[in-house]
């Protein structure tokens, strides 16, 4: 009895202790609910664990292109617009407007050029469209990446992009992008440079 | 009061009269005059002909900077600002008028996103939250971020798109997507071991308020080490171009990657090929390497394109040094187009990642010449010409040739016997 006493208080000593080493130096801030962090993280990684529940073809997609007025910056078929080039030209017709510096065009066009569909599917969702960023809902976002990765020719027409999907897609240039050596405090940037 | 008031004068006479007497002429004193005014008067006139400035306005509540300066910002060349959608891009800092190692904050270089309007944020309403693999997600205000221990340091900021090229007139065109300033904020690692990291985190991404809410991949070592969570710039709150109310400064590394209107930091296990880094993308990982971090880089600003040597005889060569790996070392200086280097004087102090003003002693003798500055960081990396870098990537030394990652070559004005300066590269 009185080593299980004993054991009981040494218990308790060892985790307060385990909780003061964890417990915060300035207490400063608040503790965010999780519907407050959820609202804010609009990160969507490779793994695409963030994404939202929705779903999209490229036939909705391209409704919501016309609807959503991507079309009058990005140009009728994607191309040939004042904005970047979303969906690779036939190489025909030439832009009647400069390639906006930094220049996105026929040769990296995002969704060839970036390694995950997720990278496609948050940049619309945060940043698109022009002056209404942000206001997409999940099956519009969803709709357009299928729209764009159709018609650059990554999936089929009739393939649905939703949570599991998405982030399954083989982006072309998946295994062509190279990630700078871990970073270690006082060494040069990149060794054996000039 | 009286006795005090006559020696003020007395005073201020006596300095007129030495500035008169330098100059030659007999002065004429004036006991309202200030000493300041006393000094800078033009030798040959009378001080009466000073104008002074009726207006007290700035003198009382915020000062201006006198109307005989004009020194201002510029678009980019390659896209101006605003834009086709009205918005601004990249405007440019005027290298070419600075002096010391701080940047007005007005006349900081300024980059955004795509283009983008900047926003109109209350700082009472702006909230910097910390998720992810934490322990203890939190929220802060921007008072309660002031409550926290703080450091001032003073630090450089350089875009990726910072590379001359041989249609640039001036170092404003040349150089001028860099700048330096003295921030002030919390260390980023102090949030984070608040919030407590958790085993397997490799990353974070840092997100701003804005409307395209632009966000990075940081290498969490890299987070750990140097970041600052800044509110406060040159003395006074960070302006809105540069992203009020609070920003993430990342010494050294690329200029996106420091966060404007910071508004979240999420802690994640892998590089997230978020916003900007897709615009970061390279085919490489030495690109990568090469497109992060800022390498030993110096350019000299006076005698520099655009401006125009009098004559033969003494000048002060001066610039600007700067590396993404630590404090200058040393810089050099050709008067030759880099066959023989001869030491500057560094003449400002030379902190880790911060501007460094350096300064050369000068007698021009009236002839042709190619003046160069070469930069050496405390890790001894020397900045390397364009012939040494096209040898590495066994290209060409072309005057087009494409320079791989963030440029950092050495740069070259040419002076022409007229005293005119032009870009050497041209």
């Amino acid at each position: 009895m009185g080593s299980r006493k004993l054991l009981l208080l040494l218990m308790i000593v060892g985790l307060s202790q385990i909780c003061r080493a964890q417990s915060p130096t300035y207490g400063v801030g608040r503790t965010p609910s999780p519907e407050e962090i959820q609202k804010w993280d609009i990160s969507i990684g490779p793994d695409g664990k963030e994404l939202p529940p929705g779903h999209g073809t490229a036939v909705e997609g391209s409704a919501v292109f016309l609807r959503k007025g991507c079309f009058t910056c990005h140009g009728e078929k994607g191309s040939n617009g004042p904005a970047p080039t979303l969906i690779k030209s036939d190489g025909k017709t030439k832009s009647p407007y400069p390639c906006l510096t930094p220049c996105v065009n026929d040769l990296n066009v995002m969704s060839l050029h970036a390694p995950y569909a997720t990278t496609i599917w948050d940049y619309i969702n945060r940043a698109m469209p022009l002056t209404k960023e942000g206001t997409l809902k999940p099956n519009e976002v969803y709709s357009l990446v299928a729209f764009l990765l159709y018609n650059n020719g990554v999936i089929k027409e009739d393939e649905v992009m939703d949570q599991q999907s998405l982030p399954k897609v083989k982006m072309p240039n998946r295994d062509h992008v190279g990630l700078a050596p871990e970073w270690k405090h006082g060494t040069p940037r990149l060794a054996g440079y000039p | 009061m009286n006795s005090k008031l006559s020696g003020r004068r007395k005073f201020l006479r006596d300095s007129a009269a030495l500035v008169g007497l330098a100059a030659g002429v007999v002065p004429v004193a004036d006991a309202q005059m200030s000493h300041t005014e006393a000094t800078a008067a033009p030798a040959k006139e009378t001080p009466k002909d000073n104008k002074e400035c009726k207006d007290n306005k700035d003198l009382i509540a915020y000062g201006e900077r006198s109307r005989y300066v004009k020194s201002v910002r510029i678009p980019v060349m390659e896209r101006m600002s605003p834009d086709e959608f009205g918005m601004t891009f990249h405007v440019l800092s005027p290298l070419q008028d600075s002096v010391g190692m701080i940047t007005a904050s007005s006349l900081h270089y300024v980059a955004t996103h795509r283009g983008s309007y900047i926003p109109d944020i209350d700082p009472a309403e702006h909230r910097l939250m910390i998720h992810g693999m934490v322990d203890r997600p939190l929220v802060f205000t921007v008072d309660e971020l002031k409550r926290l221990p703080f450091v001032t340091r003073a630090h450089f900021l350089e875009c990726s798109g910072n590379r001359a090229r041989a249609s640039h007139k001036n170092v404003q065109q040349s150089h001028g997507m860099t700048s330096c300033s003295e921030w002030t904020g919390v260390p980023l690692s102090l949030l984070l071991k608040e919030a407590g990291v958790q085993e397997g985190a490799a990353y974070v991404v840092a997100e701003g308020a804005e409307t395209v809410k632009g966000a990075t991949s940081l290498p969490l070592a890299k987070v750990m080490d140097d970041c600052l969570v800044c509110y406060g710039q040159n003395g006074e709150p960070v302006r809105p171009q540069h992203g009020f109310p609070l920003r993430l400064i990342v010494p050294g590394y690329e200029g996106i990657h420091n966060v404007k209107y910071l508004r979240r930091i999420k802690v994640v296990e892998k590089h997230y090929m978020t916003y900007n880094d897709y615009g970061h993308l390279a085919d490489d990982s030495r690109v990568a390497a090469l497109n992060r971090q800022v390498g030993p880089k110096s350019v000299i600003t006076f005698p520099s394109g655009d401006q125009k040597l009098p004559g033969p005889g003494f000048y002060e060569i001066t610039g600007l040094a700067w590396s993404g790996s630590g404090a200058v070392k040393s810089v050099d200086i050709s008067l030759d187009g880099g066959q023989n280097w001869t030491p500057a004087e560094l003449r400002s102090p030379a902190y880790p990642m911060a501007h460094t003003r350096f300064g050369f002693n000068w007698k021009w003798d009236g002839k042709e010449c190619v003046i160069m500055s070469r930069c050496t960081d405390e890790l001894g990396t020397v900045q390397p010409s364009r012939a040494e870098i096209a040898k590495y990537w066994d290209k060409p030394n072309t005057a087009d040739l494409q320079i791989r990652g963030l440029d950092n070559s050495i740069f070259p004005w040419r002076v022409a016997a007229d005293g005119s300066i032009h870009n050497g590269l041209a």
